[in-house]
């Protein structure tokens, strides 16, 4: 073995480089190849259009409004849903903290998100129905004279929305609770704040960088809704949501450059939300939330 | 408001004891404080200590007994309107604010008008020699920094009490003798009464005017430094405060004084309480010093030398383990006869 | 602490939000599983009679044996794969600091970040053009996309806790790369890369967008034959539907239940983001 071999070898391992360096190829291929490469294609494929210029897949969308509505009608069932969802969040894991025996409680909430939203749009169907439970108790203690329609329609799907999505919120938000030093309430309660006052100027400004992030993954979540919008809501007019025509674009018309160009659109839109909840954090607090060595 | 005045006169605790479920935190405290008053907590961990602080401040409702300001009932008082100063151990600054917005936090809740909140800081900032750092971020300081803006921010508010809960035991052993004259500086600048807790009998001996010592929940002697340092009421108060010599031995009374057997030897002690036939004699070792003549033989298993004197642990002829201080040089091995006066041997009931 | 009326209020109001919404979710699974059982059931608030027949129905019409046979097939590859990839990918990511890891780590984070609808479809374009989807390969190379980050991001705490000087001392004696991977190191991460699988397992079941578009009509789990069977209601009676549905449920529930054995609850959630 030269000299000169054996120094490229150190140099390398001297950098981290070595055969178990190695390992993380198998897995960095996968997601390249399945992640990336997708994304990339998609990309490029949205600008090769069927017919027409090389930004006629984006003109099509906004220049039809059966196409470009579908943002409007997607961001009036997510907008609100997150923001109902996390708002919600935080007097409930404020409250949960404090509990004993949290585990039995997070384990129920828990069930809705294992069961995904196939299922809970189903057992809304069911329970929601003109005949199901909810109207029966509606109809039974005189708060309606006749069964509400929830389903196949606006009111379902946000339903089914917070079903799935407040364990989410609920749970990211008790994570970024808890870690907070519970002393810092207890210095604010000597020093004569009240519970408001505890809340809006200790516990939310520390909590601010996490609702942020809440935000950002249940925005993202609501906003690609699929099975709801399409069994438990009106696909065809309310509900009709932006994951919907992009799905028909390429199962249904077959045409993959617009289904692609949708794609984009749908990314390109949560891209935006995110980094402009992102950057609303940075500019709240930068730092840990506990000090000293507690 | 808060509810107490600058002009308190007293805090009283009455048979105040703490339940946690089927635990008995603790029990029967019985306290006086009086304005001015430095009073320390002194205990081993999970004597209770820290409970009875919680208690004093509101941060825990008392199961048994009351507390009472000057007269007025202080249990059904939240810690809101108690208006005490509360120093953490973890410091519990606030992160996300300056220096300046943590020291003024207190006085922003009582609605002070801004100009005096500044000025108010200015000064407590200055007590605590912290001018320069008013706008930095309390992560952006070291732990004794830290420490000293939260007194700061607990002096600010010109509360009548003080409490503080192991300010110092996150801090390294240099930086603590530095805090603690720092302590001492402030209370007697500013005179505000003042309770602390801590397990450091050092602490509590050098900064408190009188020091309530608990084991296991239960308050066990009151006292001045010096009282609990040369007379301490029991065997368990003896041992926490550093009588580390705890030997069991029979007991004959001889007039005021009380003969044990310490190591096969017959030495002379004092009754610390009525003496029946069987005792626990308590010496510190300091105060059992190797001579030519002692009467108590033993043989040194270890020597460690501390600089000044060494510091041995020797085998009495009956097993025990004796622990003493000497000038000379000390050798393992070797054979020492150790004396102790009579009145720094104490005699415990068994 | 004291507490005031006002601050009772709050918390009873707080506590009614949370029990409300516990009830609704237990209705809502149980009418699912009383209809499932149910004679008919019209304007009353149990139906009639019970009988088991919609579940021999939904057997049959569903063709649940064979549904349930492919999302074990489905689940058990995604599971297994993602562990030989993930585990050793983890290892590599906790053990070494090499240029361009902050970058190899974002690529890990983004298949967890995104929603599988966004790349789902440009993913399910490139499996069509590689005849890979349709058949039951292609749903596992999709359901590994958020996979195989998952378990890398689970398992890089778990290897991290593990004392290097463990591995020195297999080392010094004489164990190399592949002996200390078997004898030493997957011991010790066993309850760590349990976790991992029992939390890949629970989130493959419920998958529902990757699988429905990459799956042709013999390469259905479970979740998308229930899909279709919602979709199409009208054409099948709503309790075999509910029937099938129950069938789900209880296969998602199990799975769940024994993974609260050994994680958290809030690790299904939070593993995400870091």
């Amino acid at each position: 073995m030269s000299a000169t071999h054996l120094s490229l070898r150190r140099r390398l391992r001297e950098r981290g480089l070595d055969g178990v360096t190695l390992l993380v190829l198998p897995g960095v291929v996968f997601v390249l190849a399945l992640f990336i490469y997708p994304f990339v294609y998609g990309l490029v494929l949205s600008f090769q259009p069927k017919e027409g210029g090389w930004l006629a897949n984006y003109q099509k969308f906004f220049s039809d409004p059966f196409l470009y509505d579908t943002i409007w009608l997607t961001l009036q069932i997510a907008v609100p849903a997150t923001l109902l969802n996390t708002v919600l969040s935080v007097p409930v894991a404020l409250r949960v903290r404090l509990m004993k025996r949290q585990k039995l409680l997070t384990t129920i909430l828990v069930i809705p998100i294992t069961l995904g939203t196939v299922l809970v749009a189903e057992g809304l169907l069911t329970y929601l129905g003109p005949r199901g439970w909810l109207n029966r108790v509606l109809l039974e203690f005189g708060i309606a004279d006749s069964p509400v329609r929830l389903i196949h329609n606006y009111w379902g799907v946000m339903l089914s929305m917070v079903i799935s999505g407040f364990p989410f919120t609920f749970l990211l938000t008790l994570s970024y609770v808890t870690g907070i030093d519970p002393a810092l309430e207890q210095a604010g309660a000597m020093l004569g704040a009240r519970s408001r006052q505890r809340f809006f100027r200790i516990l939310l400004p520390l909590l601010a960088p996490g609702l942020a992030i809440t935000l950002a993954l249940a925005f993202v979540q609501a906003f690609t809704v699929f099975p709801s919008a399409v069994l438990l809501g009106a696909p065809a007019g309310p509900t009709r949501v932006i994951s919907i025509v992009a799905y028909q674009a390429a199962f249904e018309q077959y045409d993959y450059p617009l289904a692609s160009a949708i794609a984009m659109l749908m990314a390109g839109v949560q891209v935006l939300i995110i980094v402009a909840l992102l950057g609303a954090r940075t500019l709240v607090f930068r730092g840990p939330v506990s000090t000293g060595k507690g | 408001m808060p509810i107490a005045s600058r002009d308190f006169r007293e805090l009283r605790l009455e048979g105040v004891g703490r339940d946690f479920g089927q635990h008995h935190a603790l029990r029967d405290v019985n306290l006086t404080v009086r304005r001015g008053e430095f009073v320390a907590l002194l205990g081993p961990s999970g004597c209770g200590k820290s409970t009875a602080l919680n208690c004093i401040s509101g941060l825990l409702q008392p199961t048994d007994g009351t507390i009472w300001l000057d007269g007025k009932r202080l249990d059904e008082v939240g810690p809101e309107d108690r208006g005490f100063g509360m120093v953490f151990q973890n410091y519990a600054l606030f992160p996300h604010m300056t220096v300046r917005r943590n020291v003024g936090f207190g006085l922003v809740t009582q609605r002070r008008p801004k100009a005096e909140i500044e000025r108010r800081v200015d000064e407590a900032l200055a007590l605590v020699r912290l001018e320069t750092q008013s706008d930095k971020l309390p992560g952006q300081l070291s732990g004794g920094q830290q420490q000293r803006v939260a007194i700061a921010r607990a002096i600010v508010v010109e509360p009548p009490l003080v409490l503080m809960d192991e300010p110092l035991s996150n801090l390294d052993a240099k930086l603590r003798l530095e805090m603690r004259a720092e302590i001492r500086r402030i209370h007697t600048m500013l005179g505000c009464s003042t309770i602390y807790v801590t397990h450091d009998q050092e602490e509590a001996l050098s900064l408190a005017d009188r020091i309530m010592v608990m084991i296991d929940g239960l308050p066990r002697q009151i006292g001045t430094p010096e009282e609990l340092y040369a007379r301490p009421a029991s065997a368990d108060v003896a041992e926490f405060m550093g009588y580390r010599n705890l030997v069991p031995s029979s007991a004959v009374m001889a007039g005021t004084r009380v003969g044990v057997t310490v190591s096969g030897a017959r030495i002379l002690g004092t009754p610390m309480a009525t003496v029946a036939a069987r005792a626990m004699v308590a010496i510190r070792p300091d105060d059992l010093r190797p001579t030519a003549d002692g009467p108590i033989t033993a043989l040194v298993e270890i020597a460690e030398y501390h600089g000044r004197d060494f510091y041995a642990v020797a085998r009495g002829t009956e097993g025990e383990e004796l622990y003493f201080r000497s000038d000379r040089r000390i050798a393992t091995g070797e054979t020492v006869r150790l004396t102790a006066a009579p009145d720094r041997v104490l005699v415990y009931p068994a | 602490m004291h507490r005031s009326m006002g601050e009772r209020l709050w918390s009873f109001t707080v506590w009614a939000v949370v029990v409300f919404f516990v009830i609704n979710l237990l209705a809502m699974i149980g009418s699912v599983v009383v209809d499932s059982f149910g004679t008919r059931w019209f304007n009353t608030w149990l139906p009639t009679a019970f009988t088991p027949q919609w579940y021999i129905l939904a057997w049959n019409e569903f063709q649940l044996p064979d549904i349930l046979l492919v999302t074990a097939e489905v689940v058990g590859a995604v599971v297994l794969i993602s562990g030989l990839i993930g585990v050793p990918t983890a290892y590599a990511m906790a053990r070494r600091n090499f240029p361009g890891k902050q970058f190899v780590m974002l690529l890990f984070l983004l298949p967890l970040l995104v929603p599988p609808i966004t790349y789902g479809i440009p993913m399910a374009t490139v499996l069509y053009q590689a005849h890979l989807a349709g058949k039951i390969w292609g749903v596992i190379l999709a359901n590994l996309v958020p996979t195989v980050p998952f378990v890398i991001l689970i398992m890089i705490p778990f290897v991290e806790q593990i004392d290097p000087r463990v591995e020195s001392a297999a080392r010094v004696f004489g164990a190399g790369l592949g002996r200390l991977f078997i004898q030493v190191l997957v011991p010790l991460l066993t309850p760590g890369i349990l976790a991992a699988l029992l939390l890949v397992l629970v989130r493959t079941i419920a998958m529902f967008e990757l699988t429905f578009l990459t799956s042709g009509p013999t390469s259905q789990t479970l979740v998308v034959a229930l899909y279709y069977a919602v979709f199409a209601a009208g054409v099948r009676p709503q309790q075999s539907i509910d029937a099938m549905a129950v069938v789900y449920m209880i296969t998602t529930l199990i799975w769940l239940l024994i993974a609260l054995q050994f994680v958290n609850p809030t690790q299904i959630v939070t593993r995400a983001k870091q």
